[in-house]
């Protein structure tokens, strides 16, 4: 049985196969509209977070099956002081396939080691959010042709951005990635990513004004500074507005770079900028949709062709 | 100069560094045994200067090469029986260790779920890395 608790959990391979799924899928709606029939997800959600539970839901709603789950951890058992492992344990008897958010790191990590069930990490604390990788990846694919030879910039929060570190590592797999980080001092990216970079030799560049490097990017990776990864409010507040992209910024940039952001977006995308036809943003939801229907039907089995099942 | 007597079977933990020797007791969980065991602190060394040096009289069995390896794989181990070293056993770098040190990052699941091991995993071998094997934090000290 597989889990997926990190992207690089999946092969080179494996990612190919299941993103050629998920544009089928994107192609035929209808062929795959009951191809969950009788399955159950459990979404598992200890901190809030309507996009990427609606987008669980949403997926397995259109795959034709069914959802339970709680969206809150004051509304579920933990609140009553019980367990991830022992959660996931009744959550095996309710459900064929469970995805987890947790605000501690590694949870859902635990939850796979005690369960009957596929187990997606849907976002633990800073750490991983693969499923928003995977939908990072599919959407470049899909709107760029390749997963090869950009110069993507990543913008924001770098520290505590799971989004971003995870993207970082599924690229490195990929030929001609060049980073360019663009992020306020105290926001860095961590030691252990830069770490990763230099041992495989990946050129990146750390810069803190994004006028500077615009133009010399294909893909712009916007990210919210995130509130709740913050024990002081006064650090927050400083830093919530550093980076604005507009219309203006906009126009420094070349004619085909795209913007994706994993949304939610509070100010660091103007709304002027939702016109622009680089702005990918909203149909980067849209994706998100369509590879956790592929990856939903990979990890029951219902798609044998694109997991090997240990 | 100290002299410490001979031990008739079990080992001498040499080339500790310095003031490293009564955190390893504890660690190797020499304090839980009913043994003999000396501790010599600040001996010369040739080579290190000072030294600790710890001498378990105690099956050799009960050692645990792990757990030393993952604190000082510089450590030499003597293993002895019928009061003469029969045997020096060289440390590595274990892939796991489960229970020797705790998870300093407050957002890793291990702060809140009382029963969860500690479990840190060889990330790099070359820079000698130990990660926590769920949030990834890096191990910042061994002992």
């Amino acid at each position: 049985m597989r889990h997926l608790m990190s992207p690089l959990d999946f092969s080179v391979d494996e990612l190919e196969r299941l993103f050629n799924l998920a544009n089928d899928i994107e192609k035929n709606r209808e062929k795959y509209a009951h191809a969950c029939d009788g399955k159950t997800l459990a979404t598992c959600f200890y901190e809030p977070s309507t996009r990427t539970r609606l987008s669980f839901e949403a997926a397995m709603l259109n795959l034709g099956g069914n959802v339970l789950g709680f969206s809150d951890a004051s509304n579920s058992s933990a609140a009553k002081g019980e367990s991830v492992s022992d959660t996931i344990r009744v959550i095996s008897c309710y459900s064929d396939i469970c995805a987890m958010r947790h605000p501690k790191e590694g949870a859902p990590m635990v939850a796979a080691t005690k369960s009957l069930i596929p187990v997606i990490n849907a976002g633990d604390g800073g750490h991983q959010h693969p499923t928003q990788t995977l939908t990072d990846l599919l959407t470049i694919r899909s709107l760029k042709g390749s997963l090869s030879n950009y110069t993507i910039g990543l913008c924001g929060d770098l520290k505590f951005g799971r989004t971003v570190h995870s993207l970082i590592r599924a690229l490195l797999r990929y030929e001609g990635i060049k980073f360019i980080f663009i992020s306020p001092e105290e926001l860095r990216i961590p030691d252990y990513i830069i770490s990763e970079l230099n041992d495989k030799g990946v050129e990146y560049t750390e810069v803190t004004s994004l006028d500077e490097v615009i133009g010399s990017l294909d893909i712009l990776y916007m990210t919210r500074v995130q509130k709740e990864r913050f024990f002081n409010e006064e650090d927050y507040v400083r830093l919530k507005d550093f980076y604005i992209l507009t219309k203006e910024k906009m126009s420094m940039a070349k004619e085909n770079m795209m913007v994706l952001h994993p949304l939610p977006r509070v100010n660091e995308i103007s709304v002027e900028v939702d016109d622009d036809p680089r702005a990918a943003y909203f149909k980067q939801a849209q994706y998100g949709v369509y590879v956790r229907m592929a990856l939903i039907l990979s990890l029951l089995n219902l798609a044998p062709e694109v997991l090997t099942q240990d | 100069m100290l002299n410490v007597g001979k031990i008739e079977e079990g080992f001498v933990l040499d080339h500790i560094k310095a003031g490293q020797s009564l955190d390893i007791y504890h660690k190797l969980n020499l304090d839980k045994l009913d043994c003999t065991v000396a501790i010599i602190k600040n001996a010369k060394s040739n080579k290190m200067g000072k030294k600790d040096i710890l001498k378990v009289e105690c099956p050799v069995e009960l050692l645990d090469l792990d757990v030393l390896g993952f604190i000082d794989h510089n450590i030499t181990v003597n293993v002895i029986k019928n009061g003469e070293r029969v045997d020096k056993k060289f440390l590595h770098l274990p892939k796991e260790v489960k229970n020797v040190i705790r998870c300093k990052n407050p957002r890793c699941i291990t702060s809140i779920e009382q029963e969860l091991p500690h479990i840190f995993v060889l990330a790099d071998e070359t820079k000698e890395v130990y990660r926590c094997k769920y949030c990834e934090e890096k191990a910042t000290n061994r002992l």
